[in-house]
């Protein structure tokens, strides 16, 4: 291999070390026009009446845009307004929009609004949104338009939807079962926290078209929905994404491009930006799912798991955009990377007054894994088996069958076993779980395993589009956004190592408009490598075929004595008589002035094959292409008397099929960990008895910062993916799956008590400690 | 982004700031003392403070004064904490700017600025309430030296248009032993659930807290239950925490129980530290 | 008045600008002067994104405003020119998205112009004023490590 493996420096690295790099704000022109929220003080509140008089007043106020008069929106439901109407059902929903010539007239204008409210009950966790006679959160639940008739939403309830996995017999199951056990555990709703605030601009021309520009994981996601919503012509609608400072899935939800359209159409057209402020950020744009979850498992007397029982309470919030496939999602993986023949799971997406929620980086698996894995180890404990012996027994492998019934094979499914054993070795599991120091500090080690498949639409499509220069260089296309994740070098480096060329040669476009670049679905779910990756494949042999073509007349042989490497098309024996791309790629000359060809321009496309949806009843179907496994350890020094600690060491090995960039795939593995320490030991929203959020600020909303970090250590197993590009499986996401429960379990250990809530706050351990106190 | 709009002014006497905020006064208006200015900034943005004058003082030397002066410390309300840090005047002090905030926050927060700050930690103020400092205050009527346990309950208590100048130390504090610690909800970043410090004076362990309640305060109902001699460990601490003088917050950082359990570690901490490891 | 004439002295260069006294120097930065480098993460002096030197030492530009920078020497990431802690980091891979990279680096530029001998410690005190949310901070570290090593082996 020649690129494929090595850690080529990302091509947009010197932009973004010189500040050159440019992001949706960066983007100013004079005439811009800026808009600027009012939102909800309340959780879930009938508005009373708005008074927008002050600020129609303000000189340089170009609008003020109320709700009342706009179609609903949402992904699988159509639930949402998109500014309130008559009642609020979260705190930080748009109630008002104001558009201004600046950002300061905006925000005074904004702030002379007046909005009165009159509070009703909250329903302010998702065990709260199922009991029996809950304030419902949407009255209307049946009367919504909605995409989904496979996992519908059950009127006069609060339940957007329920996914069922029926697998095997229970019955048979649990009488199999010598030791069962069953915990409940939950987690509260958290943010993404991206650096770069989300940011939308848009302007509608006279004839029509409607530009947006907007830092998103989806900007063809949001082209069509503008579409559907609003009845626009798709091909009138261009969306631009430039580069985007981070997303973590919150970025993949559409909310502000709809509001600077509607903001735009309101002033004739006239370029309107959007930004979040941080504390809108965190309030009014889409959040991190919460969970509340029961998990029954219980194993034979040799420690075979024989049946699991789960039930998923997932708090989507108050509207269920992108939660309902959150929902489906944590279904088809519930159990966790086991093999395991009887599976029920119920998984419910709940309406509740709290923000509502978009993908979080991992996809509902990282919140899956902390409830499994926590009771894992109480299984381990209560069958008296060591809890690394417990999983490796119980590991999933090619044979087994997933909870949707899908069979796996050498190809679909990593290693676990081996990810386990290097686990093993690296945190010293033989030394001992525990170690005491003396009487107050200990070390302890947690471990955990996780899995995830992506449950993308089964015909999400992702196109290349390669052109050349005269000089022989190629430029790449696609449709995958750079939110930070490298892919785009990546592509380049696959398109390198299939044309044999120097990968300096090859220019990527990073920015994205949906006009010119070629579609890929979303950039979410780690597909970007594996779907973009065999698009450029493709687009590669196209190009290879034109070349050779080409390189046929201008050297009078036969095709298939051909070959190309070094950006030259030459003959398979005789290496140095050839052509150059350069004397091609444009067309060739003849020494007399005739020519032949014309710019070579090459494409490839993919699409997920074999994908079906689940059934209603049992689940089974196919959610996704393949499994990626990994295995966790966390090491931590504990203070018993404080119930203090610090993270010492944080591991994963990842089945990654194939390394495609080193550092850049350590650099992925290594920043998905520390999110996932971040929400697992620090991240939640606070929310008061009235379901507001207390903590809207990075000050008081902390992520972990550089003196928190831990030592990691990130290793890799590769069991190719038989028809990925050279191999590799989806990684982006993986390094975060099971770290929240690796640091529960070894606090558990540590603490001595079983520690079932996130985040692993000290007071939170201090409490379990208390309440277990005789 | 601040939604308002100011005047600016940068007066380079403290008589010129003295009339510029009389004058503003009698028009109408709101002037604001500005060193750092950070939480006018950021408060300012979200509607939770607002001025119409901007009284920037960093150009006036007084305010600046960083010096050993005979048996005294002289530290000027608007030198940056970096800048108290740096010159380690009073190791206690240098250790209670450097938890406030971050590093770099802290080349814009100055002394004065987080004493007088609405945001009710407040920490800086805490070496000076246990060192018995002074307050150089000016203001129309003239040059006012007041104790700080005097002038500082709860809040600095400043008339209108009264400006803090400097804080005076007797050096003497400033080699005594001394224990500071900040405890946060987790880690190592964030608002304090408690800050501590302490010193060890001849009659005994002074100790001031912040995070704990709405305000900070140096408590002598605490310092006499931390002291009382003859008292076993435990019996002191009940004492010390019987002595805290209001209500202990429950807020995002932590609850008040939680709180207590934390304060309660922290004293048994320091006076072992501070006597000695020898707990009687 | 509350709008005034300034001269800033920003990357070696005396630019005129017309500011609100509310402005934050941050704003100014990216509204009038066109310099986009500088992020807002907060405009809350939370997040570090907006960090730039001034007098050499780290500042958040969302805690200042313009005009108490007059007669200041400003440098913010367009005033770096493939420095040793640039070529650090594109080396270290301590970056992903980008956007904490400006402030990042301005930090660590201060940081090793002022403490060359800087410990752990002090590394640690000084980059807990910035927040990266993509890499593990490992990466930053990697880099800040070794133009600290570098200049040290110069000397």
């Amino acid at each position: 291999m020649r690129t494929v493996g090595s850690s080529v420096v990302r091509k947009e690295a010197w932009q973004k070390v010189t500040g050159t790099a440019k992001y949706t704000d960066d983007y100013a022109f004079a005439g811009l026009l800026h808009a600027k929220m009012v939102v909800s003080t309340m959780a879930h509140a009938i508005i009373t009446s708005i008074d927008t008089t002050e600020a129609e007043k303000i000189p340089g106020v170009r609008a003020v845009l109320l709700g009342g008069s706009y179609p609903l929106v949402g992904e699988a439901i159509r639930d949402r307004p998109p500014i309130a109407v008559g009642k609020v059902r979260y705190h930080g929903e748009p109630v008002a929009l104001v558009v201004a010539d600046s950002p300061v007239l905006a925000k005074k204008a904004a702030n002379s609004i007046q909005v009165l409210y009159e509070p009703l009950p909250v329903v302010n966790s998702a065990t709260q949104a199922f009991e029996a006679g809950a304030t419902l959160v949407h009255e209307k639940l049946g009367e919504y338009k909605r995409d989904n008739e496979i996992h519908p939403p059950i009127p006069g309830t609060n339940i957007a939807s329920h996914v069922k996995i029926r697998k095997g017999d229970m019955e048979k199951g649990w009488q199999e079962c010598d030791s069962v056990v069953e915990a409940s555990v939950s987690l509260s709703i958290s943010d993404h926290a991206a650096m770069e605030t989300r940011c939308s601009i848009a302007e509608i021309g006279p004839d029509g078209k409607i530009k947006i520009t907007t830092s998103s994981q989806a900007p063809f996601m949001v082209k069509r929905l503008i579409s559907q919503y609003f009845g626009e012509d798709m091909g009138k609608i261009v969306v631009e994404t430039p580069l985007v400072g981070g997303a973590f899935g919150g970025k993949a939800a559409v909310q502000l491009e709809i509001l600077v359209y509607l903001a735009s159409k309101a002033v004739g057209g006239r370029p309107v930006k959007l930004r979040n402020e941080r504390e809108e950020d965190i309030l009014t744009s889409p959040c991190h799912i919460g969970l509340d979850a029961t998990v029954k498992l219980g194993s034979d007397r040799h420690g075979k798991i024989k049946a699991a029982n789960i039930r998923f309470l997932w708090d989507g919030g108050a509207y269920s955009d992108k939660a309902v496939d959150l929902t489906r999602a944590g279904a088809a993986d519930c159990t966790g990377p086991y093999a395991i023949d009887n599976v029920w799971c119920d998984s419910y997406c709940m309406y509740t007054n709290h923000p509502y929620a978009s993908p979080f980086r991992g996809f509902s698996h990282s919140e899956l894994s902390f409830a499994i894995e926590r009771t894992m180890d109480l299984l381990a404990e209560k069958v008296g088996m060591d809890p690394l012996t417990f999983r490796k027994i119980n590991a999933i492998m090619p044979g087994n069958t997933t909870p949707t019934r899908v069979l796996l094979n050498n190809s679909n499914v990593g290693n676990l076993p081996k990810c386990i054993e290097r686990v093993h070795e690296l945190i010293q599991w033989d030394e001992g779980e525990m170690i005491a120091l003396d009487e107050r500090f200990v070390r302890a080690k947690g471990i955990s395993c996780s899995w995830k498949t992506s449950t993308i639409d089964p015909d999400a499509p992702s196109g290349v589009i390669l052109t050349f220069n005269p000089d022989g260089t190629i430029n790449l296309m696609s449709g995958v956004i750079e939110i930070g994740t490298g892919t785009k070098t990546v592509l380049a480096q696959l398109l390198a190592e299939r044309l044999n060329m120097d990968v300096n040669n090859i220019y990527v476009k990073m920015d994205v408009d949906t006009q010119t670049t070629p579609e890929h679905w979303k950039t979410v779910a780690s597909r970007g490598t594996f779907m973009a990756g065999k698009a450029v494949l493709q687009a590669a042999e196209d190009v290879i075929r034109q070349l050779k073509a080409i390189a046929s007349c201008v050297l009078r042989a036969p095709i298939e004595d051909l070959d190309v490497a070094d950006s030259r098309v030459f003959f398979r024996d005789d290496p140095g008589n050839g052509v150059h791309f350069k004397e091609i790629a444009y067309g060739y000359q003849y020494p007399n002035g005739n020519s032949i060809g014309g710019q070579i321009i090459g494409h490839g496309h993919y699409i997920l094959r074999g994908l079906t949806h689940m059934n209603p009843e049992t689940g089974e179907g196919r959610p996704g292409p393949e499994w990626t496994v990994t295995a966790h350890g966390i090491e931590v020094l504990f203070d018993r008397r404080d119930c203090t600690y610090k993270v010492l060491k944080a591991i994963t090995v990842v089945d990654i099929g194939k390394v495609l960039n080193d550092k850049a795939a350590r650099g992925q593995v290594m920043g998905a960990m520390s999110l996932g320490l971040s929400f697992a030991g620090r991240e939640t929203f606070v929310f008061d008895s009235l379901g507001r959020v207390r903590n809207p600020q990075l000050r008081t909303y902390r992520p972990l910062h550089y003196s928190e970090a831990p030592e990691y250590m990130v290793e890799f197993v590769e069991t190719p993916q038989i028809d990925a590009p050279y191999g590799a499986r989806g990684v982006g996401e993986h390094g975060l799956l099971g770290i929240p429960a690796a640091l529960a379990n070894a606090l558990s250990t540590a603490a001595g008590v079983s520690l079932q809530k996130l985040p692993l706050v000290p007071e939170m351990i201090w409490k379990a400690k208390e309440h277990v106190r005789p | 982004m601040i939604p308002f709009d100011f005047d600016y002014f940068r007066p380079k006497t403290l008589q010129e700031a003295l009339q510029i905020f009389r004058e503003q006064m009698a028009m109408g208006k709101k002037p604001y003392y500005f060193s750092g200015g950070t939480e006018l900034i950021t408060l300012g943005r979200v509607q939770l403070a607002k001025a119409d004058a901007v009284i920037d003082l960093k150009k006036i030397n007084e305010v600046r004064a960083c010096r050993i002066d005979g048996d005294h410390i002289v530290l000027g309300s608007c030198l940056a904490l970096t800048e108290v840090e740096e010159s380690n005047l009073f190791p206690l002090l240098t250790k209670t700017a450097s938890e406030i905030a971050d590093h770099t926050s802290r080349n814009k927060i100055t002394l004065g600025g987080n004493i007088r700050g609405g945001i009710h930690y407040r920490e800086a103020v805490l070496p000076f309430l246990l060192a018995d400092s002074t307050a150089v205050i000016v203001s129309a009527k003239g040059v006012t030296f007041k104790k700080m346990s005097e002038v500082f309950q709860g809040s600095l208590r400043l008339e209108n248009d009264e400006l803090l100048v400097q804080l005076i130390t007797e050096r003497k504090w400033a080699s005594l032993p001394f224990v500071h610690v900040k405890r946060r909800r987790q880690w190592e970043t964030g608002y304090p659930l408690v800050t501590v410090a302490a010193l060890m004076s001849d009659n005994g362990i002074r100790v001031a807290v912040s995070g704990l309640c709405a305000f900070p305060f140096r408590s002598e109902k605490m310092e006499n239950g931390l002291n009382s001699k003859g008292t076993g460990i435990e019996e002191r601490i009940k004492m010390a925490l019987d002595g805290i003088p209001a209500t202990v917050l429950s807020d995002v950082e932590g609850s008040a129980e939680y709180r207590m359990f934390v304060l309660g570690n922290v004293l048994r901490d320091l006076v072992s530290e501070l006597e000695g490891g020898i707990v009687v | 008045m509350k709008v005034h004439q300034l001269e800033l002295r920003i990357n070696n260069e005396k630019r005129m600008v017309v500011v609100r006294s509310a402005d934050t120097l941050l704003a100014v930065l990216r509204r009038n002067l066109g310099l986009t480098g500088a992020k807002p993460g907060c405009l809350n002096g939370d997040c570090g994104a907006c960090t730039i030197n001034v007098d050499r030492l780290p500042m958040k530009s969302c805690l200042m405003l313009a005009i108490e920078c007059e007669g200041k020497e400003i440098t913010t990431i367009e005033g770096m020119h493939n420095t040793p802690m640039q070529q650090a980091f594109v080396e270290h891979f301590a970056f992903q998205c980008g956007y904490c990279t400006s402030g990042f680096i301005m930090n660590a530029h201060s940081l090793i112009h002022n403490r060359p001998n800087a410990d752990n410690q002090m590394m640690k005190e000084w980059l807990d004023s910035n927040i990266c949310r993509c890499t593990g901070y490992e990466e930053i570290e990697r880099a800040v490590k070794d133009v600290l090593r570098k200049n040290s082996q110069i000397q």
